[in-house]
């Protein structure tokens, strides 16, 4: 039988299995996290306790069903937590798993690997006590603890308020909310994301319990700094008015919404486009998740859609899968999935809008700002390599002789910001500075790993 | 279509191109380079970055040692030092055939001018206290060196640039040919130049120009696996070798530690990728750790390769035409270019402006390919 490997035990890939296994496929479901559920729907760290119904607010019937549906097919796949995979090589995904290496051969590939925080960086971003709004939700759920006391979310992304939520509901402080998109920009914005109407409802509902609680709710600001002594001790921005405004707080919580983590996509052999919207390259798909023969995409690995989005895709990526494999599927129920989920990413398309990536901002930061938090690199190091004669105009060269992007995380945190600086460099869109290619590890693997493996 | 003269033609604009562009500049003739995509982008720039002098092809000693000197002097030519470091070099074998092999590179390398120190394994331990016990002996040459790959071509063409070179990045060479007393080069993006004298340096595209005039060599193209680690203190300061090739790797001064390591892997000159196979860096994480036991916690965070063009006699073709005066070739450096980057560029120039060089630089003819090629032992030890 055909070996089908799902990559990814979020929402896409748990569906996607479902669907599998429904039809009497038993796919191997590779994932890195120690539990299913990926990031959105992380589940704690095993032996520890957290109220996630009050902390999931009203996302936790759903939490609850998707680790329900996946306890029901947990037996029925091929289920293998705590992997890497840290190469693709044709047919073969190399693996790490407990610091050993393997290798998987796989038939059909589907690829469900989420996303990860996206950041604008600003001056004193790389001081201890700064994290991305992903990482604070991941402390959160995956820990049950919080960044810091006193908590400035800084950033523009809709997932702000909901952490806010969730930080003051554990017993945080919140000391800003801190939009970087004006208010005028999220109204021209609110159109297309009137086809999501219980999205958009909740995020109102987010608001609304924010200003009750009394936290300091602003849009339209300009970050000026991070400021502290060794550990973040106040937030420094600029407020709609023009006023400078000091926040005193000890942890900052910085996200300008989600990135594709598409390096393995990449490694696969997925071709890209750049995408006017979310100013990425993001990984070509069919309407159904179809890359190259044999590979497919879902979630928001894929583009960003959201986890009811990421769900759907799943399960219309398995319907792809099978309906290539021959197996007659339920053209019905297939057109209805896409819809679901043409209608859901075009929701979130109308959210790149109304929390937008502040390319101006980032191309307005002073020199000295960190850009390349690996590898040290200001923006000014990147202005003055590619302000040289024969200097790099693209951000694989500029990669090359600046260093930036090409430490431990390659580019996975610089690389958006990265793009934005070389393109504003050139006068040009985003997409004239091209795609940061991706190599294998996509994650630091240890030497150790090789012991033992054959030659 | 845009139509100019100029006293040479150089086509690519790798670390050779750059070179020789440069001298030729520098001497007052008037120069253009066409580079088909950016300048130092393939081996120029993706190489291991070593400047190593213990091991070299024996006739090729004046080149280097030549060329040696260019490189110690780099920051005066060119305005900067890119990254360059005498770090020495140590070579290493596991037992005593593969010691016996060393010694006899050594031989070369003192009847060459190079000073040699041999280091039994007590004074290893004492100087190299990280090394690994299994290293039965070693030379060490404190003259070879590092540089950064990445930063030297360009910083070679922009003082090229300086002193009055032209450089057409993103352009490629549609057509060469002779007509009358200069040479006309056509590029894809309509650019005509006509030249006196053509430097064929377009590394592993050069053949394609070489048999514009009749004359060929085997070239094939491949790349070195290379990947490197996330910084670590730093404590070794010289370049490491093994003389059995699994590793070739070295420490910046920042941490990483960068490796290379034999066999080399394929590479796609029409699509322009030399992807590394996940199972040649499992391969050399192996010797590493092998090598450097310290090392075996470090993290590989990146691999990489680039295109080179090899020939089986793993000698590279150096020297004029034997079909076409005024035209001269310098490709097929078979993963050995850094080193000897500048010390071609001065040759060439000099074979372009005095007729001849002082380097002894015969056993590089293209000449060599109209017999039957020999395939070195190198050859079979590199590749797999």
């Amino acid at each position: 039988m055909t070996r089908i490997v799902i990559v990814g035990a979020g929402p896409a890939g748990i569906a996607a299995a479902e669907v599998l296994c429904a039809q009497g496929y038993r796919p191997v479901l590779i994932d890195e996290g120690h539990r299913a559920g990926g990031q959105g729907y992380r589940q704690p760290s095993a032996g520890l306790t957290l109220d996630m119904r009050r902390l999931m607010g009203g996302e936790a019937g759903k939490y609850e069903a998707i680790h329900a549906r996946f306890d029901l097919i947990e037996d029925k796949i091929d289920y293998r937590p705590r992997t890497l995979v840290w190469a693709i090589d044709g047919a073969a995904l190399h693996l790490l798993s407990d610091g050993r290496v393997d290798v998987l051969e796989a038939d059909t590939l589907l690829l469900a690997t989420g996303a990860m925080d996206r950041v604008a960086p600003v001056p004193g971003w790389t001081l201890p006590g700064v994290l991305t709004l992903g990482g604070a939700q991941v402390a959160l759920k995956d820990q049950g603890c919080l960044i810091g006391q006193r908590v400035a979310f800084l950033g523009s992304s809709p997932l702000m308020l909901l952490a806010a939520r969730q930080y003051r509901e554990m017993g945080g402080e919140v000391a800003v909310v801190a939009d970087t998109t004006p208010l005028g920009a999220k109204a021209a914005a609110l159109p297309p994301m009137l086809r999501a109407p219980r999205t958009l409802l909740r995020g109102l509902i987010y608001m609304a319990s924010a200003l009750q609680a009394g936290t300091p709710l602003l849009h339209g600001v300009t970050p000026l700094a991070v400021e502290g002594d060794g550990h973040v001790e106040e937030l420094r921005l600029r407020d709609s008015s023009g006023r400078e405004r000091r926040f005193a707080c000890d942890a900052v919580a910085l996200g300008h919404g989600l990135k594709p983590e598409t390096q393995l996509a990449d490694l696969a052999g997925a071709s890209f486009a750049y995408d006017v919207d979310f100013r990425l390259f993001l990984p070509r798909t069919d309407g159904f998740g179809r890359s190259r023969p044999g590979l497919y995409l879902a979630g928001d690995g894929a583009t960003i859609g959201g986890a009811d989005a990421a769900e759907a895709s799943g399960a219309l990526a398995a319907h792809a899968i099978l309906t290539d494999l021959g197996v007659t599927q339920d053209v019905g129920a297939v057109r209805r999935a896409a819809r679901k989920v043409a209608r859901l990413r075009s929701f979130q398309r109308g959210l790149a809008r109304a929390f937008a990536w502040p390319v101006a901002q980032i191309r307005a930061q002073p020199d000295d700002t960190i850009l390349c938090r690996c590898e040290n690199v200001t923006i000014g190091a990147v202005r003055t390599a590619m302000a040289q004669t024969l200097g790099p105009v693209e951000v694989n060269r500029v990669k090359a002789m600046t260093r930036c992007g090409m430490g431990r995380c390659q580019g996975r945190v610089c690389g958006p910001a990265l793009q934005e600086i070389v393109a504003g460099m050139t006068g040009d869109e985003g997409r004239s500075a091209g795609r940061l290619r991706g190599q294998a590890p996509v994650k630091p693997i240890p030497l150790t790993a090789a012991e033992g493996t054959a030659s | 279509m845009t139509v100019a003269t100029a006293d040479v033609g150089i086509i690519g604009g790798g670390l050779i191109g750059a070179w020789t562009a440069l001298f030729l500049a520098r001497r007052g003739q008037s120069v253009v380079v066409f580079e088909k995509g950016v300048v130092g982008a393939q081996s120029s720039g993706t190489n291991f970055g070593n400047l190593r002098l213990q091991g070299r092809f024996p006739a090729q000693y004046p080149l280097s040692m030549r060329s040696q000197a260019l490189w110690e002097d780099l920051n005066a030519l060119i305005g900067e030092d890119c990254e360059f470091a005498m770090t020495g070099h140590l070579y290493m074998a596991f037992d005593a055939e593969e010691a016996a092999r060393l010694e006899g590179y050594a031989d070369v390398s003192e009847r060459n001018g190079l000073v040699i120190e041999r280091l039994a394994p007590a004074d290893l331990r004492r100087c190299f206290p990280w090394l690994s016990d299994k290293v039965a002996a070693a030379t060490y040459s404190p003259r070879d060196a590092t540089a950064n790959p990445r930063l030297v071509t360009p910083a070679v063409a922009r003082a090229a640039r300086q002193a009055g070179a032209v450089f057409h990045e993103n352009t490629r060479v549609s057509a060469v040919a002779r007509q009358g007393e200069s040479f006309v080069v056509r590029t894809v993006d309509g650019r005509e130049l006509s030249c006196g004298s053509l430097v064929n340096c377009a590394g592993a595209w050069a053949v394609e120009i070489a048999e514009c005039f009749g004359e060929t060599a085997p070239v094939f193209t491949a790349g070195p696996p290379q990947f490197v680690t996330e910084p670590m203190p730093f404590m070794i300061v010289p370049s490491l070798q093994t003389i059995d090739g699994s590793v070739i790797a070295r420490q910046t001064e920042r941490g990483n530690v960068i490796l290379a390591g034999y066999p080399r892997t394929a590479a796609d000159a029409v699509a322009n990728r030399a992807p590394v196979p996940p199972v040649k860096t499992l391969a050399a994480m192996r010797a590493l750790a092998r090598l450097v036991p310290a090392l075996a916690d470090a993290h590989v965070i990146r691999v990489w390769s680039g295109i080179e063009g090899y020939v089986p006699d793993m000698i590279p073709v150096i020297g004029p035409s034997q079909t076409q005066a005024g035209l001269f070739h310098a490709f097929g450096f078979c993963g050995h270019g850094f080193q000897i980057g500048p010390g071609v560029g001065l040759c060439l120039s000099e074979m372009i402006l005095d007729g001849a060089t002082a380097t002894p630089l015969e056993p590089f003819s293209i000449g060599r390919f109209r017999a039957a090629t020999t395939v070195s032992e190198k050859f079979r030890k590199e590749f797999d």
